[in-house]
């Protein structure tokens, strides 16, 4: 049974990861507008928000540790901010700076933190693998740490996820495996790509439990991955999860969505998590003065990270050339190449170095 | 001849200027109504055009049955269309951005690249295999590369990488018309998206009617004495600007779009070099392994006597970074392109 500490702290996560991606969508329209430049303005490149799928990120991570794994996808803020990812550090590496999470060379699809064992692929599915290999990587320390792989429903239709539950199931891995059901991958309507209408069905073919969350509630979210981490943990092996969610914005900024039927559209609007959320924290007993605290603290929090993020200096062009390698070779290519030494202890000296 | 900044002398029959996103359209749309064996499949090539404007309208025309969704499984799909062309159709297939091909390699280049050989051509592949290449707009490391050289440097695909839509249409209907596979790389800055700004070279003339650019014939698209800038997609346009800026102090160089890598019009290159002497390289892929390498040495294989001078700007052999001035760094420059002729010159 969720406590009422746990709804809250859900609340809060969810709170923030809306709050941030309705902040981050005003600051990536800046330089942006009136026409549309997608190379434009501080946030350059492409962005997918999550508004919509905050439940799943909340429900699910709520039940990990910073010495669990968690691979991302390429609309992976949600669950970031779920798994404890340095929210500063996180947006000034949106914000493509030095002081980001990759010194600005991931962007907001290459989201890597090491002090919580968060990575993403920008590539689909490709996420499931490492998360099977931190999972093996477990199971051989002897340690009980988890793996949590996310991915899309568009993303079950690829080879490498099909290949990771099998892995996963042949040796009872501690893996779950969370597919984000949001109906849509860009503008194909699952029903025309995806064969099965309950992505958890794809579980069949292997010996491992499916389970679907037919509903954006974040309890039934905490439920449903409450057991597949438990047993994951206890040894006994990989889960595969579903959970319903629903995109509220367009696959990426700038999407016009004319492929979406408007009920589509404002039926996923209709559906808000976070107020039912609310509404499970009330009959819980706490007070909307304490929901309104919840909620102003954690803008509060998301306004700061942002502000930080743009007081950050740019990278130098002459750290494009840094972090090819570890252990860079010792000869640089006449037109660049490879780091020295020299400017890699720079980084671990700008406290690149944990 | 220095003043002639763009050759596009066998398109002036016509004023109609289209973008290279619309030529490649009305290529791919004019063999669909000759040959009902052309079929279309991607990630979103239907309802949303491509989201590269590959297929913008085509759904209209030709239906679902013809421009076909299929799903986020490139092996699959990309392999289906090898069997198909083998079956004897035409299919075009997309990959939605080059650097996807990872999920995906085995189908290119096993089987897609090799049946014809390893069956003894008994076999042959003639499909297409569309993909949107390249930078500059900041997304990193996973969505920026060309990969011009990977593909060329496997044996068994022609490979194709249009740079004006001039260009762009002839290139379709002969990739198209082809009995064997061919690779047809467009770089997403030269669409002409509403999204994406072109610069202003891309859209060119182009006739209504159909014609063919065949393989492996270089364009010179601006003739000059003093140093020849071999390049190709994207860069072809900044290498004319980077020529145009050095016109006022006399440098006049020659700007060689390769158009098809392979098969490589080596003829042209050497032509040139030959009455240049100097050789500048530019290409938005990896420097080491791949295209700059390659012409440097088909220039030095056949022209050495003549050769005074290389050089060679490409990706400094890093993962393309997001950031602006990372980006901007590794991404040859039209400003480093000038700098780089002016080198030679002196
Ligand atoms: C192998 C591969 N193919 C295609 C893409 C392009 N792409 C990015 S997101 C996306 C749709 C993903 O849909 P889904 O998995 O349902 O996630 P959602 O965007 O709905 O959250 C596609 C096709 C990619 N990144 N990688
Ligand atoms: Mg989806």
């Amino acid at each position: 049974m969720v406590s009422v500490n746990e709804l809250r702290t859900m609340y809060e996560q969810m709170v923030t990861a809306r709050y941030y991606e309705e902040r981050l969508q005003e600051e990536y329209l800046v330089g942006k507008q009136p026409a549309f430049d997608i190379s434009a303005g501080p946030i350059p490149g492409e962005l997918h928000l999550a508004a919509g799928h905050e439940s799943s990120g909340a429900g699910v991570c709520i039940h990990l540790r910073d010495d669990d794994t968690v691979t991302a996808p390429h609309r992976p803020h949600h669950i970031a901010i779920a798994k404890g990812v340095d929210l500063k550090k996180m947006t000034a590496e949106i914000f493509g700076r030095k002081t980001g999470l990759s010194k600005g060379k991931g962007g907001h699809m290459h989201l890597f933190d090491p002090d919580v064992n968060f990575a993403c692929s920008g590539i689909i599915a490709q996420g499931c693998p490492p998360a099977v290999g931190a999972a093996m990587a477990a199971k051989k320390r002897h340690t009980d740490s988890v793996a949590v792989a996310f991915l899309g429903d568009g993303a079950i239709n690829q080879g490498g996820f099909f290949e990771s539950l099998n892995l996963a199931s042949v040796q009872n891995l501690p893996v779950v495996f969370v597919i984000e059901d949001n109906d849509w991958a860009i503008s194909m309507p699952k029903h025309r790509v995806t064969d099965v209408t309950d992505g958890s069905q794809r579980a069949d073919g292997f010996t491992m439990p499916g389970e679907r969350v037919d509903s954006d509630d974040a309890v039934a979210v905490y439920e449903a991955a409450g057991r597949a981490i438990a047993r994951a943990r206890d040894g006994n092996g990989p889960t595969l999860l579903e959970v319903q969610v629903h995109r509220r914005m367009g696959h990426f900024m700038g999407d016009a969505e004319a492929y979406r039927p408007e009920s589509d559209i404002s039926h996923s609007k209709r559906r808000d998590s976070i107020e039912r959320l609310a509404e499970d924290l009330r009959a819980h007993g706490v007070e909307d003065d304490e929901i309104d605290e919840i909620r102003e603290r954690a803008h509060e929090r998301v306004d700061e990270a942002i502000a930080w993020a743009k007081e950050q200096p740019e990278p130098d062009p002459s750290e494009a050339y840094e972090d090819v390698f570890t252990n860079p070779p010792a000869q640089a290519t006449t037109d660049g190449g490879y780091s020295d030494s020299g400017s890699t202890s720079d980084a671990a000296a700008d406290g690149g170095e944990q | 001849m220095a003043t002639e900044s763009r050759d596009v002398t066998q398109a002036t029959e016509t004023d109609r200027e289209l973008t290279m996103s619309r030529a490649m359209v009305e290529a791919i749309a004019w063999e669909m109504r000759e040959n009902d064996e052309v079929f279309y499949m991607g990630e979103d090539v239907a309802e949303y055009g491509g989201i590269f404007s590959s297929t913008t309208g085509l759904l209209d025309e030709f239906g679902p049955d013809r421009i076909m969704d299929v799903p986020i499984s490139e092996t699959a799909f990309l392999g289906a269309a090898v069997g198909a062309a083998q079956a004897g159709m035409r299919p075009i297939a997309e990959l939605m951005f080059v650097d996807f091909f990872g999920v995906a390699m085995d189908q290119i280049y096993n089987n897609m690249a090799k049946n014809t050989y390893m069956s003894g051509g008994s076999f042959s592949v003639p499909m297409v295999l569309t993909t949107a290449v390249g930078g500059t707009y900041n997304d990193a490391g996973q969505h920026s590369q060309t990969l011009y050289g990977t593909f060329a440097h496997l044996p068994g695909m022609k490979v194709v990488v249009p740079s004006t839509a001039y260009d762009a249409k002839g290139l379709m209907h002969s990739a198209i018309r082809d009995d064997d596979p061919v690779v047809y790389m467009f770089h997403k800055r030269l669409m002409g998206l509403g999204w994406m700004p072109s610069p202003s070279g891309p859209k060119t003339p182009v006739p209504e009617e159909d014609y063919t650019i065949p393989f492996g014939e270089a364009d010179i698209k601006r003739h000059g004495n003093d140093v020849t800038v071999v390049t190709l997609g994207l860069h072809v346009h900044r290498a004319l600007d980077a020529a145009s800026q050095l016109e006022d102090d006399g440098i006049d160089a020659e700007v060689i779009d390769l158009r098809t890598l392979v098969p490589l019009d080596t003829e042209t290159i050497l032509d040139s070099v030959r009455k240049t002497g100097k050789l500048l390289v530019v290409d938005e892929d990896y420097q080491s392994f791949g295209v700059t390498g390659e012409i440097i040495a088909r220039a030095a294989e056949g022209a050495l006597d003549d050769l005074s001078e290389v050089k060679r700007l490409a990706i400094p052999d890093v993962p393309i970074p997001y950031a602006r001035p990372l980006e901007n760094e590794v991404n040859p420059s039209t400003d480093k392109i000038a700098a780089a002729i002016r080198e030679l010159h002196e």
